[in-house]
């Protein structure tokens, strides 16, 4: 799911946003406050789907209010002027240290140490299919990803903005001819790619159960390999990859020790971009 | 404009007066190599950290500036150079060979008399490095590389804290000797005192800075600025792009390996911890502040980021945990306001005040 939001990202404005994983961070914060706020233990039912959703909402809020902040302050200011590649990937840095360092300075919210998230939805298993066990959290994990994946793919492919994006993707100069606001949708890219990162942020949180200053950095590094594996801009491909990604990790560890899980992913990474770097789906916002 | 004016008058005050810019230079010179005799250790230390920082970002500035590649796993090569030394002086190779992991053995004494030449040794294993990570990756384009490297640079770090026969894991190395001096009948021994590391890295920057100055006049320099302003065309013009690139590459890292040699024989311990991502940002950000592409740039760049926040601490105790912070914002700003650094090279401030445009 933070791969949607590269892709999105990055399929219109050709760029990695390096600061994506920061995002994430925020959401997951933000989903672990609100939780606070509204249960302090387990919930069932209505309760908690309504304390689960408000707080998934509450993060995808927050994450598109970073994500708004990082195009305006770290971006335009560089698309404005015409900036060079490289500006830009240094201001993305610079931004996400920025923040990473913002959540550990500020002892109140974050802080060195992790943060445990509120017990509300207790891990238990849902069913059992040939033998693994799906527990009700990842079950919720995966319905949140296909509703809005779903979503993403018709915001995308059917609405007005939608179609914006795709022809900004394409070809900016021409787009901006033929009288798309290309400022309005890098914005609304942003918008969208932060409101994915927040959701899947919230939903880290439940699952790990905690929030840390740098948590973004791992998830981020994954996610970008899961949108390069699909076909970085491409929507289906980053679910795509992000599944393939998952699963290669989950075989790899079982070949070999798990302190190497994590290089893994850029071994995948570095294959792939040597190898096939159009992705297995092929580039730009297709659907 | 008026940047490029004020370059360009200060070249033609040098041309006319000759002299005097000879007199500023011993000055400067003999500044330099006086100073930390007046020093307390603390201070000294300080120095010698700027002066090894500055190396690692004359070697970045290689990279980035010159060849305007963002490598963002620069300290990997650092991490080479310091195991290279480490794993041989003080012996956790030898004895992973002969007597198993973890067998207590004092280091091998053989190796001081060839300190020197593990200098070499270092800067051959990150150079080495380089290539190898270059050559498949510098075809990629630009943001690629960045993650890339990134990812290097990981991986560099959890191979160290993994190879527990080899690298000690993440406990580190410790017990690396000091180097030692035996020239011409001359014994001497560098111990804890940082003034020799000092003099001994102004050396190395300051033949840094003449190699440096040298390619990026000669024919690879050149190469380098038409790779950075529009690699297709500088193909077309039969330019060897991946190879000129490489060879950005592999400088950088071997100043890197060096660097890293220096340094595990001054602190006498490496740990997989200290090679972070983060200390390749805070060279990323010498580089940056000091401005991209110039070779004073860099040294002003890692003496201002080291120095200001030693001087902030020793009146603010608690500065430290806002570091990054404050790093993380300068990069932004300097981005957004002053993209060509706080001295920048004339060619490269054109270049970034109007580029080709994204959108």
């Amino acid at each position: 799911m933070i791969a949607l939001g590269y892709t999105m990202v990055y399929g219109v404005l050709q760029l990695i946003n390096f600061a994506h994983s920061e995002v994430f961070m925020v959401g997951t914060f933000a989903g672990l406050y609100a939780l606070k706020a509204m249960a302090s233990g387990p919930e069932g039912g209505i309760v908690l789907a309504g304390v689960v959703g408000t707080a998934m909402l509450a993060a995808m809020g927050a994450s598109a209010l970073t994500a708004l902040g990082l195009e305006r302050i770290a971006y335009r200011p560089l698309r404005n002027r015409g900036a060079p590649r490289l500006s830009y990937l240094i201001s993305a840095i610079g931004a996400s240290l920025f923040l990473q360092n913002l959540l550990f300075v500020l002892t109140p919210i974050g802080g060195p140490a992790p943060r445990p998230y509120p017990n509300v939805m207790v891990r238990r298993t849902a069913f059992t299919v040939l033998g693994y066990s799906v527990s009700n959290q990842q079950l919720l994990i995966v319905a949140t990803m296909i509703a809005m994946y779903l979503a993403l793919d018709r915001f995308v492919m059917a609405s007005h903005t939608g179609r914006g994006i795709r022809a900004v993707a394409e070809d900016p100069e021409t787009a901006g001819m033929m009288g798309v606001n290309i400022k309005r949708i890098v914005v609304v890219t942003f918008l969208v790619g932060g409101l994915m990162a927040g959701a899947a942020g919230s939903l880290y949180g439940i699952y790990f159960g905690q929030a840390r200053f740098d948590i973004g950095f791992i998830p981020g590094i994954k996610a970008f390999t899961a949108a390069v594996l699909g076909g970085i801009g491409n929507i289906r491909g980053a679910l795509l990859g992000g599944l393939l990604l998952g699963l290669l990790e989950n075989l790899g560890v079982t070949c070999i020790r798990s302190d190497w899980q994590d290089v893994i992913a850029f071994l995948v990474l570095v294959a792939v971009l040597m190898f096939r770097p159009s992705g297995l789906l092929g580039e730009a916002v297709r659907g | 404009m008026n940047i490029s004016g004020r370059a360009a008058s200060v070249g033609a005050w040098i041309r006319e007066h000759r002299g005097w810019a000879t007199i500023v230079v011993v000055a400067a010179l003999l500044v330099l190599v006086l100073v930390p005799l007046r020093l307390s250790p603390y201070s000294q230390s300080v120095l010698v950290d700027m002066l090894q920082y500055a190396l690692l970002a004359l070697g970045l500035n290689v990279v980035v500036g010159f060849a305007g590649l963002l490598d963002l796993g620069y300290v990997a090569f650092y991490a080479i150079g310091n195991y290279a030394f480490a794993i041989v002086t003080a012996g956790t190779f030898s004895k992973a060979l002969y007597f198993g992991a973890g067998t207590h053995l004092p280091p091998v004494p053989v190796w001081h008399d060839w300190m020197w030449l593990l200098l070499l040794v270092g800067l051959v294993a990150a150079m080495v490095a380089g290539v190898v990570l270059g050559a498949p990756t510098l075809r990629l384009r630009g943001d690629y590389l960045a993650i890339v490297t990134l990812g290097f640079g990981e991986i560099v770090r959890i191979a160290a804290r993994n190879f527990d026969s080899i690298t000690v894991g993440p406990r580190g190395i410790t017990s690396i000797p000091h180097p030692e001096l035996h020239l011409f009948g001359l014994h001497y021994s560098f111990g804890l005192d940082p003034r020799p590391y000092y003099y001994l890295l102004l050396v190395l920057c300051a033949l840094m800075i003449g190699v440096v100055t040298r390619l990026n006049r000669s024919r690879i320099g050149r190469a380098w600025v038409a790779i950075r302003e529009d690699e297709l065309a500088a193909a077309a013009m039969g330019v060897p792009t991946v190879r000129m690139k490489l060879w950005a590459f592999a400088i950088g890292a071997s100043t890197a390996g060096v660097a890293g040699v220096v340094n595990a024989s001054r602190v006498n311990f490496v740990s997989p911890d200290g090679f972070t991502l983060l200390t390749s940002i805070f060279i990323l950000s010498m580089v940056v502040l000091g401005g991209m592409g110039n070779v004073w740039g860099a040294i002003v760049g890692a003496a201002v980021i080291v120095v200001v926040p030693e001087v902030i601490r020793s009146a603010v105790p608690s500065f430290q945990q806002y570091r990054f912070l404050v790093f993380g914002a300068v990069l932004v700003i300097v981005m957004i306001f002053r993209p060509q650094g706080l001295i920048p090279s004339r060619r490269r401030a054109m270049e970034l005040e109007s580029a080709d445009a994204i959108l």
